[in-house]
């Protein structure tokens, strides 16, 4: 166990946010993990199920290892959580390297999979709750940073994936050397976080608990027991699957909404979308993120799942009218879908308090997972059943739509039952805590 | 002129370290918009 890396006198808090985005800029690059499909698919003779298995095992072992790994990783200290971060991840893909060169794929499973998905969900949390307790004045814009890096991590790794499969080859040895320098890259960037981050100075030791100074505090085991935590459990869910509802799609979406319009979409321009979507993404999380500082997260939240509805409403309504419309709408739901993630821990730090707040984020990420399965799992669903049905263009998708407005709805609802924590949940300071006890009857 | 102990400048780290993670991220974003501008050209 290691004690967390405490501020020499004259750091700046400037140096934190860079720290946290060499970790969300590489573990995001989980999302370009379609960039591998096609190559291990003719290498290893796999069909489109297994070569999502990776990506898939990464994503449940991020949301478990953030659940169940926010406790060490508060008690450890940013530094040892990035350090574990930078290990799992770099060497999944090293592991993933071997395999590809035997062509095990089994390998590749347990190496991207397993491996670095515990990399993703400890890197995902690890500079949460020290961005918070340097930032206390703007929260949602410091979380907004570190979250929106993780959203570029796709970005800068699907061109450089492809370039780098362009120019080793697309066979398994080939393969084998985008993993291993995959790893070693990863590895060498994500030590600047481990190297520069850095916990506040307080007067106090930082094991020693919260002090009376420091506001309402919750611990995480006692977060997961009020109603708070699941209201927001919903919330988030809420949004992150009426977003995966646009994001799952969007490529074939735009092109069946015009293709009996006098200007159809052409596979070209449909990627452009996706690429517009990804910015809108990335957009949301650090502008709206920031305006929550100033207008208040649960006033955000209403935005997120409020405006969000209405823009699924315009969609299905008039959508194939206007293409400028459409495309409106599908960004602005985009960006609610970003914020919605990276208001979260601030949102969780004004009720909860910053004493744990990075395993309560940890513990809320489940409704990451369980949003990520409920969201592909209705719009496709719903989409395959309307087209056998004969259904075809925009009619495709209105069931779906209704039912995110729906979604959206609900979340709208546990959004507006969110109040303050009952003292009940408070952890006493050390002060209270000697006095409740001098108060006890011997 | 700083006393031996003031705390020395970190401006230089500052900005080497935003630069580190700064570099990459216009690359993905320059690599976004050459991609994005097909959905008006396209």
């Amino acid at each position: 166990m290691s004690s967390p890396p405490v501020a020499p006198p004259g750091w700046s808090r400037w140096l934190v946010p860079p720290a946290a985005l060499s970790v969300h800029l590489s573990i995001g690059q989980a999302y370009a993990w379609s960039v591998f499909k096609p190559p291990l698919e003719s290498a290893l003779g796999l069909d489109g199920t297994q070569s999502a298995l990776p990506f898939q095992v990464a994503i449940v072992m991020l949301g478990l290892s953030a659940a169940f790994g926010g406790t060490l990783v508060e008690r450890n200290g940013p530094r040892w959580a990035m350090t574990v971060a930078l290990v799992c991840f770099s060497a999944g893909f090293l592991i993933s390297a071997l395999g590809a060169r035997t062509e095990q794929y089994w390998l590749i499973v347990l190496g991207y999979g397993f491996v670095g998905g515990i990399g993703l969900g400890i890197g995902y949390i690890s500079p949460v709750s020290t961005l918070i307790k340097w930032f206390p004045d703007r929260p949602g814009m410091a979380t907004g940073i570190a979250i929106m890096g993780f959203g570029g991590g796709a970005l800068i790794a699907s061109p450089w994936s492809a370039q780098m499969l362009d120019s080793f080859g697309s066979d398994n040895d080939g393969i084998a050397l985008a993993f291993l320098v995959h790893g070693l890259s990863y590895a060498a960037f994500m030590s600047l976080g481990v190297l520069l981050v850095r916990v506040p100075r307080t007067e106090k030791p930082v094991e020693s608990g919260p002090s009376a100074v420091d506001g309402v505090q919750v611990s995480a085991r006692e977060a997961v027991r009020t109603p708070q935590f699941w209201c927001l459990w919903v919330v988030l869910c809420m949004n992150v699957t009426a977003g995966i509802g646009i994001l799952e799609k969007a490529a074939p979406m735009i092109t069946d909404f015009f293709a009996d319009s006098s200007t159809p979409v052409s596979a070209s321009a449909a990627a452009g979308f996706v690429a517009l979507l990804s910015a809108a993404n990335m957009a949301g999380r650090i502008g709206w993120s920031s305006t929550s500082d100033r207008v208040g997260r649960k006033n955000i939240y209403r935005v997120y799942l409020g405006v969000g509805a209405l823009m699924y409403l315009l969609i299905a309504l008039f959508g194939d009218t206007s293409k400028p419309l459409f495309v409106l709408c599908a960004l602005v739901i985009l960006s609610f879908y970003g914020g919605g993630f990276a208001t979260i821990p601030a949102y969780l730090k004004d009720l909860f308090g910053t004493y744990q707040v990075g395993a309560i984020h940890g513990r809320l990420l489940t409704a990451w997972s369980t949003a990520g399965v409920l969201g592909p799992l209705i719009v496709n669903w719903i989409a395959d059943r309307q087209e056998a049905a004969g259904k075809h263009g925009p009619s495709l998708y209105g069931l779906s739509f209704g039912i995110m407005i729906g979604l959206l709805v609900v979340g709208f609802v546990a959004g507006e039952l969110v109040r303050p924590v009952h003292p009940r949940h408070h952890v006493p300071a050390p002060r209270e805590a000697a006095d409740a006890q001098r108060q006890q009857p011997a | 002129m700083p006393s031996d102990s003031s705390p020395p400048s970190r401006g230089g780290l500052i900005a080497l370290a935003w630069l580190w993670v700064g570099t990459p991220l216009a690359y993905g974003l320059y690599e976004l918009v050459r991609k994005a501008t097909q959905l008006f050209t396209g």
